[in-house]
């Protein structure tokens, strides 16, 4: 009762604040926005927050927060579209989406896959947002009560859901899992500093590869580079109309799904220290354990969108508590958004400890200008799905250049550097044998995302473990095994065991022919290979340095033994075992073009950048591109290059953004935007 | 406030479409007139640190005070340890005054310390701003308690847990003092910002913790008024003749050096206390700095100083610095040069007892 009496009048004072006629224009516009930047993929609430803070200084507080947390707020909303539409994930927050969304928009269904995951984005915002107002204030204990063992568990339970997504060949989805995460330990080591799989002479390797990099290559550039060669739309009949009432009833009738994948999205939340990067496969394999016919997931099964896209609003709010409460910020943007409340009015709202005690009506109007925000954005975004839809329909051809421009300009973003795009690159290409071969990406990108959380939490609870031990043996067990390590114990092996053994009937990227042994067994050489060599570049680390060598020993060795038990298993099957898969021979014969002169028109785009700067390439690109190989006339190339080009400058000049200059731009002074 | 907006960004589009036509502002001996212009200052971490929080307090103030009222936007460009963006600024050379850099101490770390990736050179480039900080150390309340019963022996025997950034970075000051007075604290690396490591104090897992002036002032006193944690020192500050005093913004709180004194096992003289005093003075009386780059004229060197100096002498800048900065030294002109000589100067015997002290305590090699 306690607590409903500090609460109540708190609320009412919130409600108060943020209806008002200002405030909400102020949210409307941030919203607008918002959804606006999250359209595109690579670019989220980080963008689109540095954009505003110049405007924050002095404002009046309110109307400052209405638009940040009506920008923040909508991004996970608006990047579904480039998910389901093209099979990009639009932020970390949207890559589970991908696995069911893009299939069902294949299928011409993309207005009901939207619809589907609007309805849930808005419940998930509206059900974590009511969570939050009462959870908020008994939050701060079970907030530290999370320590670093139970840290790591969670992270461990996260990586359990490779189990449910590693695909028919479970021992393939294991290896790739410990591929990303030794992808994920390239760089710098967080304990000592030491190097892994890198050099002082490459500095790009040094920080490690950044997620929107990966995540773009892993999924996105494979599915443009697949839809390129078959040259047609991506939706591969009619669209269905009216898909979006269709997408509502989906949501309806999956609500109780709805309702835990949200409650899920604000306990991840919630936990600082994981940012929320799991909580859509969390939620993505929950939707698929506790579904009873799972033969659809993978190739369009609507659970399989309402299930991350509950999660990944309602993690917003959760997300909150360590912002607001500890003045940690969960994500990127978070960290913007904390930046941005310090420069607002005065400065009299602080961020921390004292947040609830001096502000709790600030804490509830940001908790429910989200909440509305999200209202405000789901409401738009159904509004304009069954348009957007539409471009499923269009020759991908035309489409491609596009999208790759805003990838290739997406991943400059994150270091700036024209490594960037060759690391998009290089990881693509991985990305495309791997969906060739039918390893499985979704397990692969899990690791990836883990690998850092992963390695820190082992090396922080062995070390403050250690010193518990030296204290009284009790003391050090009573900080391994608190009751919550437990449970989450029991959780992970529950979700283990049932996961493997379904994992043979959830085609994560649907199913994929057999054919010929070589080709499948040279990419399984070239992973192990690495997999070799990774090891034998953390085995070698120093002594002094071993907290930084042995998370990726170990992984490495477990990636090994798999390796080994899927040669020895290569040798003893048939070709036409599932270990054999190969998309190459089932699609040979929808495949109009080979895949290396597809891949050659984006390398050249590389390459020219190297020589002569980002937009001159893409100028060149884009004109040829569409005169050759979409074949379409001069006019039309032309025009659509000028098209191209102005919007990605206008995008460039707002962001106040430089493109990645070339070798031309060493010797002569150019003006923007070809410096 | 929708009019103001859209007058705002209607400035910026404008600012940053002049900017594209590429018309460089003409530097002509007198001043700078950068209407018109977008200056690009230069953070080499990432959005979340203590860096952006500053420059975004400076940004628009910045922007306000130069002549010409240009756009000021703040870039990140994060890496290795704030070497990568400094190693870019270093390569430069002055154009027409739009490009700023602002380092931090963990810039000048690395280059006191002949780290291998530092390829700049504080010496080449043309200091306008210097802010000072401090910083606390804490403990937890039954550690605290003890400590004011029995003296420092009283918790020598502890086992202390830091949640660390790494030994190389600005840690390397508490950590020195910590075991200066002879306690045994394990450092817990891979903690990604102070604040982090203020939360694994708050779970417990850590019973000795720092924070510079600001973070603590938002997120530690609320403990302390909790009862919770208990502070101890804090590093303290430079009087004008370059003694260590209280800190102005801590008056209450002893300094290392008081706490080192009253101690029967740590010296304020010798090589240890020396190299204390080198690295405190290079990492907090002037942490973070603000640079045109090498080749710039008198000039563009004067407006800038002139520009922050209009900034720390408004009316009103006490009152809004106060919670984001603390009550610190702002320096500019003469006063910073001579701040940004002693933060990036250490005598050759501190710097080699440094090197070797992290050598055998951690094991970090730089060469």
């Amino acid at each position: 009762m306690d607590l409903l009496a500090t609460a109540l009048p708190a609320l009412s004072e919130a409600f108060g604040m943020i209806l008002q006629p200002a405030v909400l224009g102020y949210l409307i516009l941030g919203v607008c926005m918002g959804l606006c930047i999250g359209v595109f993929p690579g670019l989220g609430g980080i963008a689109g927050l540095s954009l505003l803070l110049p405007f924050m200084f002095g404002m009046e507080p309110l109307y400052g927060l209405a638009l940040m947390v009506g920008m923040v707020a909508v991004v996970p909303t608006s990047d579904t579209f480039a998910s389901v539409l093209m099979g990009i994930p639009g932020s970390s927050a949207s890559q589970a989406t991908v696995l069911d969304g893009f299939p069902l928009a294949k299928k011409g269904q993309a207005a009901r896959a939207l619809s589907a995951a609007f309805a849930s984005s808005l419940f998930g915002g509206l059900l974590g947002a009511t969570f939050l107002t009462f959870f908020i204030l008994a939050a701060r204990p079970i907030v530290l009560a999370f320590q670093t063992p139970e840290l790591l568990m969670v992270t461990i339970f996260g990586l359990s859901m490779v189990g449910i997504l590693a695909g028919r060949v479970a021992i393939k989805g294991i290896v790739a899992a410990c591929l990303g995460l030794l992808i994920g330990t390239i760089g710098e080591g967080a304990a000592s500093g030491e190097l892994r799989m890198a050099s002082y002479d490459l500095p790009y390797l040094v920080d490690g590869f950044k997620l929107v990099i990966v995540g773009l290559a892993i999924f996105a550039i494979p599915e443009i580079i697949a839809l390129l060669r078959q040259d047609k739309a991506i939706s591969d009949r009619q669209l269905l109309g009216g898909g979006w009432m269709t997408g509502v009833k989906d949501w309806w009738a999956n609500k109780w799904l709805s309702v835990r994948c949200s409650l899920i999205g604000v306990a991840v939340g919630v936990i600082p220290g994981l940012g929320g990067s799991v909580v859509d496969w969390i939620a993505y394999g929950h939707a698929v354990q506790t579904s009873k016919d799972k033969s659809q997931f993978g190739s369009g099964d609507i659970r399989g969108v309402v299930g991350p896209e509950s999660s990944n609003n309602a993690k917003e709010g959760g997300g909150l508590v360590p912002t607001l409460l500890f003045g940690i910020p969960g994500s990127g943007s978070m960290a913007i958004f904390i930046s941005g409340i310090a420069l607002l009015g005065t400065g009299q709202i602080e961020v921390g400890p004292s947040m609830i005690n001096n502000n709790l009506n600030f804490t509830y109007a940001i908790v429910w200008l989200l909440a509305l925000a999200n209202v405000v954005g789901t409401l738009i975004c159904i509004g304009a799905a069954g348009g957007i839809a539409r471009l499923t329909s269009i020759r991908f051809a035309l489409l491609a250049p596009f999208l790759f421009m805003i990838i290739a300009f997406a991943a400059f973003q994150s270091r700036q550097s024209i490594w960037d795009l060759v690391a998009l690159f290089g990881i693509g290409l991985l990305g495309i044998l791997m969906r060739r071969f039918d390893w499985s990406r979704p397990a692969f990108l899990i690791g990836f995302v883990l690998s850092a959380p992963a390695e820190r939490y082992t090396n922080q609870a062995y070390q403050i473990a250690s010193s518990r031990f030296r204290r009284s043996f009790e003391e050090g067990l009573d900080y391994i095994f608190s009751p919550i390590v437990i449970v989450l114990i029991i959780i992970t092996l529950v979700s283990v065991v049932v996961g493997l053994r379904q994992a043979k009937n959830i085609q994560a990227e649907g199913a994929v022919v057999s054919g010929g042994k070589r080709a499948p067994l040279i990419f399984l050489l070239a992973v192990t290979a690495y997999i070799g060599i990774a090891y034998y570049d953390a085995a070698t680390i120093p002594d002094y340095a071993r907290t930084d060598r042995v998370f990726p020993v170990f992984v490495a060795t477990i990636g090994l033994i798999g390796g080994a038990i899927l040669l020895l298993q290569m040798r003893i099957k048939p070709e036409t075992d599932a270990l054999f898969a190969d998309r190459e021979v089932q699609d040979r014969s929808s495949n109009a073009f080979g895949l290396w002169p597809t891949l050659g028109w984006f390398a050249g785009l590389l390459i020219l950048t190297s020589l002569v700067g980002f937009i001159l390439a893409l100028a060149v690109f884009l004109l040829l591109f569409i005169r050759f190989r979409a074949g379409k006339g001069w006019g039309f190339a032309a025009l659509y290059t000028a098209a191209g080009i102005a919007f990605i400058c206008a995008m460039a000049a707002l962001l106040n953004r430089d493109f990645p200059p070339g070798l031309l731009q060493s010797y002569f002074d150019l003006p923007w935007p070809l410096t | 406030m929708i009019k103001t907006l859209a007058k705002r960004s209607t400035a910026l589009l404008f600012g940053v479409s002049v900017a594209a036509l590429g018309s460089a502002a003409y530097a002509d001996g007198h001043a700078l007139d950068l209407s018109g212009e977008t200056v690009e200052w230069i953070i080499p971490f990432s959005e979340t640190g203590g860096s952006a929080r500053w420059a975004n307090f400076y940004a628009p103030l910045l922007s306000e005070a130069l002549p010409g009222n240009p756009t000021v936007v703040v870039t990140f460009m994060p890496g290795a340890g704030s070497t990568r963006g400094a190693n870019h600024f270093q390569e430069l050379e002055y154009e027409d005054g739009t490009t700023i850099f602002g380092s931090s101490g963990s810039t000048q770390f690395p280059y006191l310390l002949n780290d291998p990736r530092v390829r700049y050179e504080y010496n080449d480039w043309n200091v306008v701003l210097a802010s000072g900080t401090g910083g606390v150390a804490y403990l937890p309340a039954d550690l605290g308690a003890a400590l004011a019963d029995g003296g420092i022996e009283a918790i020598a025997g502890e086992n202390f847990i830091y949640g660390s950034q790494g030994a190389t970075r600005l840690d390397l000051v508490p950590l020195l003092a910590w075991e200066m007075l002879g306690l045994n604290v394990e450092p817990v690396f891979g903690i990604e910002g102070r604040g982090d490591g203020r939360l694994m104090f708050e779970r417990g897992e850590a019973n000795i913790d720092y924070q510079t002036s600001s973070s603590y002032l938002s997120g530690v006193t609320p403990l302390v008024e909790a009862g919770t944690a208990v502070p101890w020192f804090s590093f303290g500050a430079l009087d004008a003749d370059g003694n260590i005093v209280r800190d102005p913004t801590f008056p209450d709180m002893p300094t290392f050096a008081e706490v080192c004194e009253a101690a029967a096992s740590c010296e304020t003289s010798g090589p240890a206390w020396d190299a204390w005093v080198a690295f405190f003075t290079a990492g907090f009386p002037a942490q973070k700095m603000v640079f045109l780059p090498a080749g710039a004229p008198q000039a563009a060197i004067d407006t800038y100083t002139q520009a922050f100096q209009a900034i720390t002498e408004r009316d009103d800048f006490a009152e809004i610095s106060a919670a984001r900065l603390g009550v610190y030294p702002q320096m500019t002109g003469d006063a910073a040069v001579t701040a940004m000589a002693s933060a990036t100067e250490v005598p050759e015997e501190a710097q080699t007892f440094v090197i070797e002290w992290l050598a055998d305590r951690y094991g970090v090699v730089l060469e």
